[in-house]
């Protein structure tokens, strides 16, 4: 099965966390799941204050600064993994060290 | 006897063979049947087709001497059936027929003795962590217990809509994520082992104090609870706390006769007559809390068991061994410290060393805010005001704990208590 992890926290914190030498527990975790081959796609984002929102109201396109949810806790990356279950996924997850301090979601993929 | 009442002896038997077979059975046919077509709904439904064709098949033809391999062909054909019919499941007949089709003739032994773990794997994923705990417990009771939407619903107080919407999405969600049916691998065996036996406490005691509703005791979801502990305790042998869980409900379960009077009202434990107390069961929960205390570690379950051990084993509640029982919960708030179990400790106290000093733990509980909210905070307060001879406090707070008790059996025990310190 396909799932999405929404990688999230307090966009300080992990600055911070990546600054204090926190890529390395991150390069391995990175590494593990590309030799186990269950990684199909992974991305980290730029923070949330160079994000646009975009929606669509009576034919108007209506552009806006910032992410659709204001608030600490935004979304800094995200990985596609394929494998066996949501216990796999979990256990996926819960080695990125973002869980540390912020949480990920797991959404499986419709098929 | 005529042919005729010799006939309705018969249905009457075929009918509590089946009762007791829906009892026993019905979880095993359910786990099964998930177990081979993965399909929650169609389980429960082929489940359900082979318990109504027992009715009318038994009555015609007998009680089969295998009734769960029975059970278990007739809803595996059933199954079989409609995936056939409906076409949709082309593949999924594949993977049946593969699971199925090598032997001409069906091992019933075979077939039945596979099914304890189908249940266990079934308890499991009904526990899965990442469903919400009211999902937990509802999928256990319906797919596992048996317990019809309108049953859980009442059990839970709410509507019988919400019950079956929530039914359905907590199967939707296992479906969509992919919630794996099975027995967790020995690196998680632990943490998903405690949420199982969490599920299995809580419904126990939702069946043993029910929080509302005209009953004291739902005793049907006691029974569900005892036989899902007896089913990891015996499938885990080497779990110290599922045997510990096992015990305490075992020795709680055994006093069920005698916890409530002819009008329906409560009977605490000191006033119950221990001779109503269920002796084979007590035996049972004293022999798998040996067993549970045999291994190393000692968990909340084995400590609930201990204590409810020396009520059990004591003749009359005078024998009973205060001192140990403190000594106990002491242990016990090491492990959970929780308001409850501080509660229970403060009456502990209050009955080794006198009222007077359960009071004052309780006035200290409060005062630092550790149980001030709890619901039988007043009726605890009020029944060491009465002990220590101090009737209008006692009668003011025996007040507060009606207002505070939807239960009515409860209620009427304690309204009988209220009239004693009013009269005197």
């Amino acid at each position: 099965m396909q799932y999405l992890l929404l990688i999230s926290s307090e966009e300080e914190l992990a600055e911070r966390t990546i600054d204090a030498g926190g890529l390395d527990t991150f390069t391995t975790w990175l590494s593990d799941l590309e030799r186990r081959g269950v990684l199909r796609a992974h991305r980290g984002l730029h923070p949330s204050p160079t994000a646009t929102t975009v929606r669509v109201r009576d034919g108007e396109v209506l552009v806006t600064d910032g992410p659709f949810i204001e608030g600490k806790e935004q979304i800094g990356g995200f990985a596609l993994v394929d494998c066996a279950d949501l216990d796999e996924a979990i256990e996926i997850a819960a080695g990125h060290p973002a869980t540390r301090f912020g949480q990920v979601e797991i959404r499986p993929v419709r098929q | 006897m005529s042919d005729h009442s010799a006939a309705v002896g018969a249905v009457r038997d075929v009918e509590q063979v089946l009762t007791e077979s829906f009892r026993n059975d019905w979880g095993r046919v359910v786990a099964a049947l998930i177990g081979m077509t993965r399909d929650w709904d169609l389980a429960e439904e082929c489940a359900q087709d082979a318990f109504a064709t027992a009715l009318s098949g038994w009555r015609r033809d007998g009680v089969p001497d295998r009734p769960l391999g029975w059970l278990l062909t007739t809803a595996r054909n059933r199954a079989i059936d409609r995936i056939r019919r409906e076409r949709v499941g082309v593949a999924k007949l594949r993977e049946l027929a593969a699971v199925t089709a090598p032997e001409p003739e069906v091992d019933l032994d075979a077939l039945a003795s596979g099914v304890a773990d189908d249940r266990l794997r079934l308890l499991f994923t009904c526990c899965h962590p990442a469903l919400a705990f009211e999902a937990q417990v509802t999928l256990a009771l319906r797919t596992l217990c048996g317990l019809t939407n309108a049953e859980i619903a009442r059990a839970f107080l709410v509507g019988e809509q919400t019950m079956a919407k929530r039914l359905v999405r907590t199967k939707q969600k296992i479906a969509a994520t992919g919630i794996p049916y099975r027995v967790p691998p020995a690196h998680l065996l632990p943490e998903r082992t405690t949420a199982v036996l969490g599920v299995i406490y809580l419904l126990f005691n939702e069946g043993y104090a029910a929080s509302a509703g005209p009953d004291l005791i739902r005793h049907e979801l006691c029974e569900q609870a005892v036989r899902l502990a007896a089913l990891v305790a015996e499938r885990m042998p080497e779990d110290a706390e599922a045997a510990g869980l096992h015990a305490l409900l075992l020795l709680l379960n055994a006093r069920f006769a005698a916890r409530v009077d002819a009008a329906g009202a409560l009977v605490p434990l000191e006033e119950q007559d221990r001779s109503r107390w269920n002796a084979a069961m007590i035996d049972a929960g004293m022999t798998e809390l040996r067993r549970a205390l045999g291994r190393e570690r000692t968990g909340p379950y084995q400590l609930q068991g201990l204590i409810a051990a020396c009520h059990a084993t004591a003749a009359r509640a005078e024998d009973t061994d205060w001192a140990r029982i403190v000594a106990l919960y002491d242990e016990l708030l090491a492990l959970v410290p929780s308001s409850t179990v501080r509660l229970n400790r403060a009456v502990a106290v209050a009955m080794a060393s006198g009222p007077r000093a359960g009071l004052d733990l309780l006035d200290d509980l409060a005062a630092t805010g550790e149980v001030a909210d709890h619901p039988l905070l007043p009726a605890v307060r009020a029944d060491l005001l009465r002990r220590l001879d101090r009737p209008a406090e006692a009668a003011a707070a025996y007040r507060l704990a009606i207002e505070r008790t939807a239960n009515r059996a409860e209620r009427a025990y304690l309204t009988l208590r209220l009239a004693e310190c009013v009269d005197t």
